[in-house]
């Protein structure tokens, strides 16, 4: 039953995926700009900026650049004829001349930073918003659940550039709790990657955990006043198996929703949180490719968060299917 | 009256509050039953007269933070007011079940019919899961599921209402309860499923010797199941008498309005007469008799004693008790002149 739900939630995103390499590709070409010449270093003549647009396919009708562009994600591509060819190998998202690199390179470099930062968070903020969540709906109008909604509202309507920069400047700058951020790999320097990925990771737990704290409150107060409710307790279940089994669960789906997109949404480059603690994250790699007029980076980065957004997208549709018998059949 | 040891629930002077944003509620006041074991009292009443809070109380279903509940509610001789939340909840399912109006919200949708019953049973029966499962598929089948196997991995919402509310009896009895409330069982369903839900209401009850609360607005409901039957009406009990009695011989004017919104196919009248007004909000409940305002008879009571005193419940006949001011010749003048009951 579960199977042809999943077929027909992939094939919508492989739709989905055309269309979004069909914008971004406009999106490449509509900057008001010669890409051609943005390839071009200080000493430009107008030989090397043509001779650039026919190496790197410029010159050709856009339908075949963009076909040229997604073969090159998915078998590569080589740069030119001759004996000045460039090999781009796949997937190849283009090549940038700011940074003298294949923008692979730089995306694979910056991925895996966004990912500790954005998964970190992630589990920080799941833990805490749901735990308090839960706990201010079974103190319904209690103290407790007063406490936690006011602390959730501060947390919810600090911005992360304030935050932020309050961590920094406190925890590192004046108190010296921490060493400078100084990002390097988990598998080189553990000690030194937590240390830098603490208060990032902090940052933004702060503000989702709020969010979902409330979030968590309000879906849980809605199902323990469904009627199921009512019969789980009718059926003798302890308050704490009504609470877990019953309501809990019912309660998940939009928790379940959010949490995907909002993860995703991270995964694309936590661009205010990276800029602050210098993380060398995909937020910071965009940020750089769009203030240096980097083409193909800013086309990839654009592309890579679409990607993400959408690939959640069909994760919390199948979660969903799981959690909801009733859409595994509509 | 009955001996004690054959009565399972017997309830004095119920009352029940809510406090609310603008005010306490006295939901219910006053209000004494006694079931039988095996037997059937019906509480009637309109939407707000308190005959589902009573019930949900002696489960135990009200929320103990905004409601308060005095008088004494004896079930099987222990009294449940003031007990011990954990000791009521281990009668719950058990030895006191219930069921609900809507069949399809009271199940959980989550989570197949197997699993729920097996769950119920699981609560109160320390036995392996596969023997719960079996015991499961075995009242399911009392209940007239069909392919019971299939069934049972399939989610409430594949089965139609009927078989819904046959899934909620199943769970209700599963442990073999010696009380069944049920609260409006019928209301949310087909009227050719209605009968149907209401035959197996009283087979099962043959079967298994349970005694049910049947809280329903409906008479025909009543006339099909009830032994005894109780009318409340915002918050009180109106009338209290064996079956035949409310039928025939109705000593209440709100009671002879249920029975007049009945339709009767052998009338000849071609419209219903239903009861003026809408019933009190329990916020502002009128002084004197509750029922006053709607009543059509009250001008026949000297005094304008309706608007400034609630009526006793007295005795009119053995077994047989009723709140109003009118004399018994004034209510029999006016039964023979409407045609009410048996004159």
């Amino acid at each position: 039953m579960m199977f042809p739900y999943i077929v027909r939630r992939v094939f919508v995103m492989i739709l989905m995926l055309t269309i979004l390499s069909v914008i971004t590709f406009i999106l490449f070409n509509a900057v008001p700009t010669d890409p051609a010449k943005l390839t071009c270093g200080k000493t430009c003549t107008p030989e090397i900026v043509a001779a650039n647009r026919i190496r790197l396919g410029l010159d050709q009708p856009l339908i075949v650049q963009y076909v040229e562009w997604i073969k090159g994600i998915f078998v590569g591509r080589t740069y030119g004829t001759g004996s000045a060819t460039f090999e781009c190998s796949a997937p190849c998202l283009g090549y940038s001349f700011r940074n003298g690199e294949e923008v692979t390179t730089l995306i694979v470099n910056a991925l895996p930073v966004t990912m500790y930062l954005a998964v970190g968070a992630f589990l920080l903020w799941m833990l805490v918003g749901i735990s308090m969540g839960i706990a201010a709906a079974k103190n319904h109008g209690k103290w407790q659940d007063r406490t936690i909604m006011s602390v959730s509202l501060i947390g919810y309507s600090l911005p992360v550039f304030f935050v932020g920069l309050l961590l920094l400047i406190f925890a590192i700058v004046r108190w010296n709790l921490l060493p400078y951020p100084n990002y390097e790999s988990p598998f080189d320097d553990p000690v030194a990657f937590f240390q830098t990925m603490l208060l990032p990771w902090v940052t933004l737990a702060i503000l989702y955990a709020a969010y979902y704290a409330r979030l968590t409150r309000s879906q849980m107060l809605e199902t323990m006043g469904e009627d199921f409710i009512r019969t789980a307790r009718a059926k003798g279940l302890s308050e704490r198996v009504v609470f877990r089994k019953h309501a809990f669960r019912a309660g998940l789906t939009p928790i379940v929703t959010s949490a995907g997109l909002d993860l995703a949404g991270l995964l694309g480059g936590a661009v205010i949180t990276e800029y602050i603690f210098s993380l060398p994250g995909l937020g910071r790699l965009a940020i750089g490719a769009v203030t240096d007029y980097d083409l193909p980076t800013i086309t990839a980065t654009v592309l890579v968060a679409a990607v993400f957004v959408i690939v959640a997208n069909l994760v919390v549709d199948i979660l969903y299917a799981a959690i909801d018998p009733r859409v595994r059949l509509s | 009256m009955t001996k004690v040891e054959n009565v399972i629930l017997e309830v004095k002077n119920l009352n029940v509050e809510f406090t609310t944003d603008d005010g306490i509620v006295h939901a219910v006041n006053n209000v004494s039953y006694k079931v039988e074991r095996g037997k059937t009292l019906a509480i009637v009443g309109e939407s707000g007269s308190g005959k589902s809070v009573s019930s949900l109380a002696v489960m135990g279903l009200l929320s103990a933070s905004n409601s308060k509940i005095s008088g004494e509610v004896f079930f099987n001789g222990n009294e449940l007011v003031g007990a011990d939340p954990e000791v009521i909840r281990k009668l719950r399912g058990d030895e006191m079940a219930m069921i609900f109006q809507d069949p399809l919200s009271a199940l959980h949708p989550y989570y197949t019919i197997g699993d729920q019953l097996i769950e119920a049973v699981l609560v109160h029966q320390n036995v392996k899961n596969s023997e719960a499962r079996s015991r499961a598929a075995e009242m399911l089948t009392k209940v007239g599921i069909p392919s019971v196997e299939q069934r049972m991995d399939e989610y409430p919402h594949q089965l139609s209402g009927g078989m819904r509310q046959r899934v909620m009896i199943a769970m209700a009895l599963i442990n073999g309860p010696e009380l069944l409330i049920a609260d409006e069982p019928t209301t949310a369903l087909d009227v050719t499923v209605q009968a149907q839900i209401l035959d197996l209401l009283r087979e099962l009850q043959k079967e298994f010797g349970t005694a049910i609360v049947l809280i329903t607005h409906d008479l025909g409901v009543v006339a099909d199941l009830a032994d005894e039957v109780l009318v409340m009406y915002g918050g009180s009990a109106v009338e209290h008498a064996p079956v035949r009695e409310i039928f025939y011989s109705p000593q209440m004017p709100y009671t002879w309005g249920l029975l007049a919104s009945i339709p009767q196919i052998s009338a000849k009248k071609t419209q219903l007469d239903p009861i003026p007004g809408s019933p009190p909000s329990a916020l502002n409940m009128p002084a004197g008799c509750v029922f006053a305002p709607r009543c059509a008879f009250k001008e026949r009571v000297a005094d304008n004693l309706c608007a400034d005193k609630f009526p006793d419940l007295l005795a009119v006949s053995k077994d047989h008790e009723a709140r109003c001011h009118l004399s018994e010749d004034q209510r029999t003048a006016i039964r023979t002149e409407r045609k009410i009951g048996r004159v």
